[in-house]
């Protein structure tokens, strides 16, 4: 297996995985451990498999289709995509999320389909956020899904590695979120485009895996092939002769919260130079803010803050049923319903614009999502701030962005 | 597998909107009625002056911006079969051979509009020669299946008519 070949975590899993070695700048192909598709890509993914010849799925067990981003369908084509996959999953046996079924990589994830040293390959480019448990993890297109369905294989080009070292840990008031907004602004849009980042150091170490997904998962956001942490000793473990086209040190410690500026995910600032500015649509979800304690983040600052702001809607879409039965149980939902939040179907809700609840013509947005690319949401005349769930939270209980820590 | 044509030269980070703008495929995504708008953005008369066979060169990240397979079929369906470029986005890149648009990574700054070029492309070598310098320039290998791939005009065909695959692991 990987410790069979040396080099970096992206070299050695996708040596594994094409069972020769593998090196930066090789096109190799390889057997996924997971493939996955959405509603958004598959329906296009199956054009392809019947141009294809069609025939059956190599690799049934290995697939998992997800029904997220049309959650619930509000038109006649949404809902025949679903009717198109779900004939699809009978037929051919492979996975098929249910509506509410939530957002699939990170089903994916909470569910343990996700294991360190794994290749994950989704029509989706957030797919990367599986890197969080030390995956390989990237995007492909609707052709690369039709050929992996009908191979069970994909071709890929080896990323060069770039090695970020996280020092430091988060200060109070802080989250990942801050973290991969300060990441992406630092690297750029592009820069990284061909290449794997691979986490390590102290600050690393000490992040929960909740949070070293939203690393993962803006890892798409500088471009990047995959956002990898690592896993030190087994599977994907980097060798010690491993080269790194880059080192590039993040000091957590120094983190303030951070707020991305209308309409690029890496212009951001410090909140302290945002703050002021007025909101009136706050949306918390997606898969980037999505986790269980993010949602008790932004109640807790809610409360703390006084409940919502006269003329603000807050709209709340819990990314998965696991997460959506937790934040019931614990009572989450009913204290955020009431204040006044509308609470959504599960799934990717309005981040892209396809679900309800869409925000108007001219809305002022901040959200806890990845992307604020004009239009984004729907309407091209609204703006979208990006920020961490407290300081979302903090600017629902404002009406304007305020840093969260004089809320919470 | 081998390419001659003439070198058409752009410059650094051609995207996809510029390949083919996002207004013009409101109107039709069909290639052969898009290629009439080829580049318009960096030059309105580009399109009316491609010769089938033409190679495009360009410089860093070629085809960065959206991921539409359109901005790979519109090229192709001018009748240009390869493109040189120092560095691709990584979605054109991916577009292109899954189409069957041959893409070479190598130092393109010293190739000129109209020189002459060759290309080469055997298994684990790809040979850029200009013949208007005669020079020859590095580029960037393929392995076999990826030519098999291009040779069969990309993903959709070559399965279809039976490609695999090699067994890897
Ligand atoms: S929540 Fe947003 S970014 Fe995440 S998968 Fe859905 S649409 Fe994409």
């Amino acid at each position: 297996m990987s410790e069979g070949f040396g080099g970096t975590t992206a070299e050695r899993i996708l040596s594994a995985r094409a069972g020769r070695p593998a090196r930066a700048g090789d096109l190799v192909v390889c057997t996924p451990d997971l493939v996955l598709g959405t509603d958004g890509s598959t329906p296009m993914a199956l054009d392809y498999f019947e141009a294809m010849g069609g025939g059956p799925v190599a690799r049934p067990d290995r697939v998992l289709l997800a029904r997220d981003h049309y959650s619930p369908p509000t038109s006649a084509a949404t809902r025949a995509f679903h009717d198109r996959m779900a004939a699809f999953a009978e037929e051919s046996g492979v996975g098929l999320l249910p509506v509410g079924g939530g957002i699939g990589f990170q089903v994916a994830l909470e569910t343990g389909r996700v294991k360190v040293g794994d290749l994950v390959v989704g029509a989706d480019s957030h797919t990367v956020m599986c890197g969080a448990v030390g995956a390989f993890a990237t995007g492909i297109g609707s052709a690369d899904l039709a050929g992996a369905l009908r191979t069970g294989r994909v071709w890929l080009r080896v990323p060069a590695s770039w090695r970020i070292v996280l020092d430091g840990r988060l200060p109070t008031g802080t989250g990942a979120k801050d973290a991969a907004l300060d990441m992406v602004r630092r690297l750029g849009p592009d820069a990284a485009a061909w290449t794997s980042l691979e986490f390590h150091g102290p600050g690393a170490d000490a992040l929960p895996v909740e949070e070293r997904m939203v690393l993962s998962n803006m890892s798409a956001e500088a471009g990047a092939m995959a956002g990898i942490f690592p896993s030190r000793r087994g599977p994907g473990a980097p060798s010690a002769d491993a080269v790194y086209a880059r080192e590039i040190r993040l000091d957590l410690g120094a983190l303030e919260p951070q707020v991305a500026l209308p309409h690029d995910p890496t212009h951001s600032v410090a909140v302290a130079e945002a703050a002021g500015t007025a909101v009136d649509f706050v949306f918390l979800g997606t898969c980037t803010g999505g986790r269980v304690h993010d949602f008790r983040e932004a109640c807790r600052v809610l409360e703390a803050g006084g409940g919502i702001a006269p003329g603000v809607t807050v709209v709340v879409t819990p990314p998965t049923a696991h997460v959506r039965a937790a934040l019931r149980a614990d009572g989450t939902l009913a204290a955020l319903e009431a204040m006044g939040a509308h609470v959504t179907e599960t799934g990717c809700g309005p981040c892209c614009g396809t679900s309800p609840l869409v925000p108007p013509d001219g809305a002022r947005v901040i959200s806890t999502a990845n992307r604020n690319f004009k239009a984004r949401m729907g309407p091209a005349t609204a703006s979208i701030w990006l920020a961490s769930p407290a300081t979302c939270a903090a600017a629902a209980s404002r009406g304007r962005i305020v840093d969260p820590r004089d809320v919470a | 597998m081998r390419v001659e044509g003439r070198a058409r030269v752009l410059g650094d980070r051609i995207n996809t909107d510029y390949i083919i703008a996002s207004a013009r495929k409101k109107e039709s995504l069909d290639p052969a009625h898009l290629r009439t708008w080829l580049l318009e953005a960096v030059d309105p008369d580009f399109a009316a002056s491609v010769e089938p066979g033409d190679i495009l060169v360009a410089g860093d990240a070629f085809g960065c911006g959206s991921a539409m397979e359109v901005a790979v079929t519109v090229v192709q369906a001018a009748g240009i079969r390869a493109v040189l470029a120092r560095s691709f986005a990584r979605t054109y890149f991916r577009n292109a051979i899954n189409n069957g648009l041959l893409p070479v990574t190598c130092d393109t700054s010293g190739i000129t509009e109209g020189s002459r070029l060759t290309l080469e492309v055997t298994p684990g070598a790809t040979r850029v020669r200009d013949r208007t310098r005669g020079t020859d320039i590095a580029a960037d290998p393929f392995p076999p299946f990826v030519l098999d791939l291009l040779e069969a005009g990309g993903l959709v065909p070559w399965l279809r008519g039976g490609g695999a695959f090699g067994d890897p692991a």
